[in-house]
């Protein structure tokens, strides 16, 4: 379960690779700094770019949460 | 904007490879590098308004069974990956004079995508690292 209290949640399972971190790259863009996104993907890809992304970036990823056939990923915004 | 530029010559006209082309694209614009893509020939055409979102296939290498994996993978049209890593980055698409001029087109025919036309020279302006040819 998410501790966090997410601010906008995307459901991009099924989309492939990068368009789980493009929807992502939109929502942080759109929001506040503080801001906490979730993105739902099943695209493997997701594992290794969304945490590269958010490390250049520079925001915070809160948690990734295993949900068997997906993940859950909620980043913060930080910047 | 970090690291060098990603310079693409695009060059090929099939979905596969103008699809490949736009995820590096996404991918390099997502993290912080400029791009710099230059359209000649069979991607110029692909470029082109009134045909950019009819079936360009796939590379001969594909064979039926290649043809079909691609098909059913699905996902965005690589247009509109191009458009969301332009959004978020900074990214220039530009056609070759040669190929317009080739195919006789101005840049009314072609997709809001592209930039506007230059000479090769002009593309190497902006190259600072390796050259990618797709």
């Amino acid at each position: 379960m998410t501790t966090a209290n997410v601010t906008r949640s995307i459901d991009a399972r099924g989309m492939p690779c990068p368009g789980p971190l493009m929807s992502l790259i939109g929502a942080i863009r759109e929001n506040e700094i503080g801001a906490v996104i979730e993105v739902l993907s099943s695209d493997e890809g997701s594992r290794t770019d969304i945490p590269a992304w958010i490390s250049k970036a520079g925001h915070e990823l809160v948690e990734v949460v295993e949900e068997g056939d997906f993940a859950r990923f909620v980043v913060r915004k930080a910047r | 904007m970090d690291d060098t530029t990603f310079s693409v010559v695009l060059f090929s006209g099939t979905d596969d490879k103008l699809n490949a082309a736009a995820v590096l694209t996404a991918g390099a614009a997502a993290m912080g590098r400029k791009v710099n893509v230059f359209l000649q020939y069979w991607a110029l055409d692909a470029f082109r308004s009134d045909r950019i979102h009819k079936d360009h296939g796939v590379a001969p290498e594909a064979g039926p069974e290649g043809a079909e994996a691609y098909q059913r993978h699905g996902g965005q049209h690589w247009s509109e990956i191009f458009r969301q890593a332009k959004d978020i980055g900074e990214v220039g698409i530009h056609a070759c004079s040669l190929s317009m001029e080739m195919f006789g087109l101005s840049v009314e025919d072609l997709d809001p995508l592209v930039d506007g036309q230059e000479g090769v020279a002009s593309f190497f302006l902006d190259v600072d690292g390796p050259v990618t040819f797709i």
